[in-house]
């Protein structure tokens, strides 16, 4: 470990080049949350991430589209640091304070809800926060119930509970809407979107559903073959409607990126771009 | 659902009738019914599987084996000496107890047992923890765990007896032996199954070890420490048969052993039954633990 100017410098390991800069305090240099130079993952012979820059900034709201297999996950997971063997190098530089949505709750069953939210934090102003998020995404009174006494959409706000107790700077979210049904999707879209307004937390969430990325995110990136070829603000007026003319643009555009074509006769379905990544 | 012949709603049409007026059913009731109003000896359709529990239902097979006890004993067809009748176990039972002969080998015989078990399980979850955590622990302990389990508990008995002589020590260092694979081997192998996302959360969480083995570990590994549990009690009580009947002067093998020497038949079955009802105790008792610590999960299980 070398001492870093903005932060702490963590090699991750003997074969991997990569810095991982965990920003202790304050900025991470330019008012950017998440800053990424040059980042390439390699499985076996395969380059998933070949010389990728990313920049988020504060309170930011990203979203990252991409095919299966084009790597979405792997740059979740390289900020989240959760690869620490893979081969590659780059440079990663990510607030200490960030936390990880997963596709499945990731629930611990043997724990009660109220326990799974202040998982890794203990005392009674931990708790206190836990009451107060699982308040705010609607599960007051749950608290004492196992994860498995649930339906999916509400382990999926246990989850997004647990992500925001501890404030992050960064919210990584992995297709967390990806195992819920149609109709707990867009309950949860507005739950996020509203506890991002409140909680203010840089967002990068992967999902493959170009709707939630033109409904959710303030910026869209798409990823292929290993960088980013799209890069495209949003702009929309505040409750996003899907029927919105700029909204269809942009669906247009960013399906284009993806190589979807739009058949003209199917205007009302929601065309899938693919089926799950990874 | 309904395919059985509903007097009400195979009803062909709904005709005046003066007895009491047909409860008007719903629709999909009448159309499933009428398949079966067409053929009236359409029986119950055909359950696969066991089909309903039986009450009282675990004691049929003992109970039947007692009845057939006693009428053997009775008719003459079982010889007193062969197999002695229920009611003489009875009354030795009675005159055991009177004697206090019976509490006697009982107190003992269960201390060697609590003690055994309360060693092996100590150790087997030590053991199991410092393997299960580190990939040195695991080398340096699984393969030698895995030999001793190879090798019966008993078959050590010869080398303990020259180590440790005949006394106490080396009846509860033989139980030690048999039950501490069990824990051992369940609990190691809860560990290692553990879900690896849940790892993979407690790093994105950075839980400190301490926390990542207290809230993840440790119960997680619970259900295989608990069906460890099951067999090592079952273990314990099969090494203190053996045990008790190798140059023992106490204990209830002691008892049978002596029962032996004098053709007491009776004696011998007071003894496997005490064996019996002790065994089905104390299994008992750990599947009431298992049910309240695992209660997260009785969703599936009961």
């Amino acid at each position: 470990m070398a001492p870093h100017p903005g932060g702490l410098t963590v090699h991750t390991d003997v074969h991997v080049d990569t810095e991982v800069h965990v920003d202790i305090e304050g900025h991470a240099g330019t008012g950017s949350v998440v800053r990424v130079r040059g980042l390439t993952r390699r499985f076996g012979g395969r380059t998933v991430l070949d010389g990728l820059d990313l920049e988020i900034g504060e309170n930011e709201f990203v979203a990252l589209l991409g095919r299966s297999g084009s790597g979405k996950s792997t740059l979740l997971r390289a900020l989240a640091g959760l690869d620490p063997d893979v081969a590659g190098d780059g440079e990663v530089d990510v607030p200490a304070n960030s936390s990880v949505i997963f596709q499945d709750a990731r629930l611990l069953p043997w724990q009660r809800v109220l326990a799974n939210v202040v998982l890794g934090a203990s005392g009674a102003a931990a708790v206190r926060r836990g009451q107060e998020r699982l308040a705010e995404v609607g599960l007051a009174g749950r608290e004492r119930a196992w994860p498995n006494q649930l339906s999916g959409g509400e382990q999926q706000r246990v989850a997004l509970a647990r992500a925001l107790v501890g404030e992050p700077r960064l919210l990584l979210a992995d297709e967390p809407f990806g195992a819920l049904d149609a109709l707990t999707r867009i309950r949860m879209h507005g739950l996020l979107r509203e506890l991002c307004e409140r909680h203010r937390p840089a967002v990068l969430l992967v999902t493959h559903d170009v709707d939630e990325a033109v409904a959710l995110a303030d910026r869209v990136l798409v990823l292929e073959e290993g960088r980013i070829t799209v890069d495209t603000p949003i702009e929309l007026p505040a409750p996003r409607q899907h029927r919105h003319p700029r909204f269809l643009e942009h669906r247009e555009r960013l399906l284009a990126a993806l190589g979807v074509t739009q058949e003209p006769a199917s205007p009302g379905g929601r065309p899938a771009t693919e089926e799950t990544s990874r | 659902m309904t395919t059985q012949a509903d007097p009400v709603t195979t009803r062909p049409s709904p005709s005046p009738s003066p007895s009491p007026p047909p409860t008007p059913s719903p629709a999909p009731e009448r159309k499933s019914a009428s398949p079966a109003a067409r053929r009236p000896d359409a029986r119950r359709r055909r359950r696969l599987g066991p089909g309903r529990p039986i009450p009282f239902g675990a004691a049929v097979g003992p109970l039947l084996l007692l009845a057939v006890w006693s009428l053997g004993s009775l008719t003459g067809l079982l010889d007193e000496r062969t197999l002695s009748a229920p009611w003489t176990v009875l009354a030795t039972t009675g005159d055991l107890i009177a004697s206090g002969r019976l509490q006697e080998s009982l107190l003992i015989s269960t201390q060697r047992a609590g003690l055994g078990l309360a060693f092996g399980v100590l150790i087997g979850t030590v053991l199991a923890l410092v393997a299960g955590l580190s990939r040195w622990g695991e080398a340096v302990i699984d393969g030698p765990v895995q030999i001793k389990r190879a090798i019966p508990a008993l078959a050590l008995l010869p080398l303990l007896i020259l180590w440790l002589g005949i006394d106490e020590r080396m009846k509860v260092v033989t139980i030690v032996l048999g039950v501490f694979v069990p824990v051992y081997i369940h609990t190691h192998n809860g560990l290692r199954s553990i879900d690896q996302r849940y790892v993979e959360l407690a790093e994105s969480l950075r839980l400190r070890p301490t926390q990542f083995v207290r809230r993840v570990v440790l119960p997680g590994a619970l259900p295989g420490f608990l069906l460890g549990l099951r067999f090592a009690v079952v273990s314990a009580w099969l090494a203190l048969v053996v045990v008790e009947q190798i140059n023992s002067t106490s204990g209830i093998g002691y008892m049978m052993e002596l029962a032996r020497q004098y053709g007491q038949t009776d004696i011998i079955i007071v003894g496997l039954v005490l064996y019996g009802i002790l065994g089905l105790l104390s299994d008992g008792a750990v599947r009431l633990v298992q049910r309240r610590a695992l209660s997260w999960r009785r969703t599936l299980a009961d």
